[in-house]
């Protein structure tokens, strides 16, 4: 069997940066994940961070439900913050590299002490203010990207995969509408 | 879980969180860019890291139950994550999905973006927090008054 060229070239057509970084990072927070669970038996989701953080400045009853899980939950996305900082200083710098790795051209590089670091270009209204609708949607609807999309759709979780067809399609439809808008970037 | 949890228990944490950062900057799901070039269908790579990351926390999920009873620094049984469904599944996912397409963003790429050097991302953070309050805060106020009959406003 010969592979078709015009289908190969469709296919890179619709993943012009291939598909070795989304998969390998994908199985890397998948990893997170599990070690995690392996220990705790914890499926942990990284939005409710949001709400548990806030029991530490907010008397209100809904936030205060969290106050036994906002200690690990701030341990959680430090040490998310941080794998962040270690990817920029090892893949990202270049001190580290791989023929999985493929580096892409968005935003701007910047250079502090030896390290690379990555600036978005996004506009920061667009930022804040899906940041809000991003912070009032993931509590209400009971997770987020993290917390239905990977250990919501790993437990095989109906309600989870409804909420995941549902963000799903309803930021396509938006993003689309932005775009439409000329809206960039 | 108690108050005296197992010494180890916040060092696996924060060593689970550190993995799971270095993939979303791996599979650059921590640049907003990256998330709009899918939702625009410029480069449909996105679903390899979400899919991805579930089935391997999917085998987990699945064969943990049947090797051990209970985690080893909790003593809680493995359980999948399983929530309740109703409306505000619909509801609240509209509008993340709203916020998610109009910024590319969503709360554990965040996170890792800030560590990649993203300072700019802190504009969404704190969208994020303001968004969880106000939600949070009507929430509190809607099952403090539920009991008690309402009065003039």
């Amino acid at each position: 069997m010969v592979a078709d060229p015009v289908a190969l070239q469709a296919a890179a057509d619709l993943f012009p940066n291939g598909v070795s970084r989304y998969a390998v990072g994908g199985l890397l927070v998948g990893l997170g994940t599990v070690v995690i669970y392996v220990g705790t038996g914890i499926p942990a989701g990284a939005s409710t961070f949001l709400e548990s953080t806030l029991s530490y400045v907010s008397g209100q009853s809904r936030f205060q439900q969290y106050v036994g899980s906002r200690d690990w939950r701030l341990v959680f996305t430090a040490g998310i913050v941080l794998g962040g900082l270690a990817f920029a200083a090892t893949v990202q710098s270049g001190v580290v590299t791989s023929s999985l790795y493929e580096p892409g051209t968005t935003g701007q590089l910047y250079e502090v002490a030896g390290v690379t670091l990555w600036s978005t270009a996004v506009q920061p209204w667009r930022l804040f203010l899906g940041g809000i609708l991003v912070g009032v949607g993931t509590r209400i609807g009971k997770g987020c990207t993290s917390g239905h999309g990977v250990c919501g759709v790993g437990s095989a979780s109906k309600t989870s995969l409804v909420g995941v067809v549902t963000f799903l399609t309803v930021a396509i439809g938006t993003a689309q509408i932005v775009a439409a808008l000329g809206v960039s970037p | 879980m108690s108050a005296d949890r197992h010494p180890l228990f916040k060092p696996l944490v924060f060593a689970g969180g550190i993995v799971f950062g270095f993939g979303l900057g791996f599979s650059h799901m921590a640049r907003p860019e990256v998330v709009l070039n899918f939702l625009q269908f410029e480069d449909l790579g996105l679903p390899f890291v979400m899919f991805g990351a579930a089935i391997v926390s999917g085998v987990a999920f699945a064969l943990l139950p049947r090797i051990r009873d209970a985690a080893p620094l909790t003593g809680d049984p493995y359980e999948r994550r399983l929530k309740p469904f109703d409306r505000n599944v619909l509801v609240g996912g509209a509008v993340f999905g709203v916020g998610w397409g109009l910024s590319g963003i969503c709360p554990g790429a965040a996170y890792a973006s800030l560590g990649t050097g993203n300072v700019t991302i802190l504009w969404a953070l704190a969208g994020m927090f303001l968004g969880a309050y106000v939600q949070g805060y009507w929430r509190s106020r809607a099952a403090d008054t539920a009991p008690a009959p309402s009065g003039a406003d």
